[in-house]
């Protein structure tokens, strides 16, 4: 394999204070016991698919302290929290929950693909994904499933401030 | 057995089948439902944005059951886990609870932690039971062979699920198609993921993950995929003819949901049980019924 430029670390670039972050957030708490076996990738179902994917290399790159480049990844979005790894963590490392912690984080910082966004918008703004409308409950009624709201409004009050806190980022 | 039915937001949308078979099955086994219809999302669409809000949500389906104490039966894996790592949570961090609880009071909620949540093929499993299934069982499926995908959120994390089957070695889901005299069929990676929670990020993994498991199940021999989540079905029913289009491949592979399954094998109508809505033809597997 070939040495290309990126594959270069540079120290100016690291952020020592990551780590730390990390560690003290919920999901990242056990990241510093992991010592690089390996399993998680083994058993990961996307990295078997996709090599962007790599639990281990991404935990080395939070430890460097390579913030921008995990954070601004469009690879931590694609953990299928599956938990496969989490279960079989020698060092009990919940790699399922650090990949959550590690999107929140990126989230704060405004960095958050559009599908995930959508969601968030949806659920916010109706209580759940889809919304049922008079349509979908004459098919229910026809197949002798009783009616459902089409949303649930207390979802917006709930969420609220939470969705403040995301409007105004640009992806 | 009374319960406060958690039906999440793909079933009412694109599962209705999963939830005519779970209502069919249950007049038959004497488990009756509560529709609560304040219930909303279970909440994990959002925890990959901010895990407070997830709380937020489960926390408040929570307290809705927590009004008339009955336990919540769920059908989705992904809301039977947010649900009860919720539950689990709250009932041991007293702190995050007072927080929860204050954010609760806005809609006038309480989290209380007075029910449980258990999926419904573990309720058929563990409360129903084997020996009480078997005696509602009318017809043998002994034509069949069924290959069982458990997916991932029925089974872990399994510490939430006090490890009420195994993820690496799961059994519930087997045992179950067992009691309808159907064969079981062993295939390669069986307890692997089917990509559903990858699909919003990027479709093309998605459907690479979905596509390993059709082939392993498709070279296994079986008639068709027993499962019980309406988001691993979605993978492997909705999207199977886009999976065999994209790899040019054939699959042609019904597939079930466990109550639907369980209903054949108790001689139920299978109009009754939805199963002219599973999206992969089901014609051809109940005409080996009749053969």
């Amino acid at each position: 394999m070939s040495i290309i430029e990126s594959d270069f670390i540079d120290i100016n670039d690291l952020d020592e204070t990551f780590a730390e972050e990390v560690a003290s957030s919920p999901g990242g708490e056990k990241i510093r016991l992991c010592y690089s076996c390996g399993t998680c990738t083994a058993g990961c179902p996307v990295r078997k698919v996709d090599e962007k994917f790599n639990p281990r290399r991404i935990i080395r790159m939070v430890l460097l302290g390579m913030r921008d480049k995990v954070l601004k990844s469009d690879f931590i979005w694609i953990c299928s929290t599956c938990y496969t790894c989490s279960e079989r963590c020698p060092q009990g490392v919940k790699i399922s929950d650090l990949m959550m912690c590690l999107k929140n984080l990126a989230a704060k910082e405004g960095y958050i693909p559009q599908g995930f966004k959508m969601q968030l918008e949806l659920i916010a703004n109706q209580g759940k994904l889809y919304k049922i409308d008079d349509f979908d409950n004459k098919k229910r009624e026809k197949l002798g499933l009783p009616p459902l709201p089409a949303e649930v409004g207390e979802i917006s009050k709930l969420l609220e401030n939470i969705v403040k806190s995301f409007e105004g980022d640009t992806d | 057995m009374k319960y406060n039915l958690f039906l999440g937001c793909t079933i009412p949308a694109r599962g209705r089948n999963y939830e005519m078979a779970v209502l069919a099955v249950s007049k038959k086994l004497g488990l009756e439902f509560n529709y609560v219809e304040d219930f909303a999302c279970c909440g994990f669409p959002i925890k990959s944005v901010i895990q407070m809000g997830t709380t937020l949500m489960a926390a408040r389906n929570l307290a809705l059951a927590d009004v008339n104490g009955y336990d919540i039966c769920t059908l989705c894996s992904a809301c039977t886990a947010v649900l009860t790592e919720c539950n689990h949570e709250l009932k041991r961090n007293e702190k995050l609870k007072n927080e929860v609880n204050r954010n609760l009071e806005i809609i006038n909620k309480k989290f209380k932690g007075n029910v449980k949540v258990k999926h419904f093929a573990r309720i058929l499993y563990e409360d129903i039971g084997p020996e009480v299934l078997l005696t509602k069982i009318k017809k043998k499926l002994s034509m069949f062979s069924f290959a069982s995908h458990y997916g991932c959120h029925y089974l872990k994390p399994s510490g939430i699920y006090d490890y009420f089957d195994s993820p690496e070695d799961a059994k519930t889901l087997d045992r179950l198609v067992e009691l309808t005299g159907a064969n079981v069929i062993e295939y390669k990676n069986k307890y692997s993921c089917c990509g559903g929670a990858v699909l919003a990020a990027d479709s093309d993994t998605a459907y690479a993950i979905a596509r390993e498991k059709l082939e392993n199940i498709k070279k296994s021999g079986a008639d068709a995929i027993n499962l019980v989540c309406p988001f691993c079905s979605v993978m492997y029913d909705a999207n199977q003819r886009e999976i065999a289009s994209k790899f040019e491949e054939e699959y042609d592979l019904p597939v079930l949901y466990y109550p639907q399954i369980l209903g054949l094998a108790m001689d139920l109508n299978p109009k009754e049980l939805g199963l002219q809505m599973n999206i992969v033809k089901t014609k051809k597997l109940l005409a080996k019924m009749s053969d």
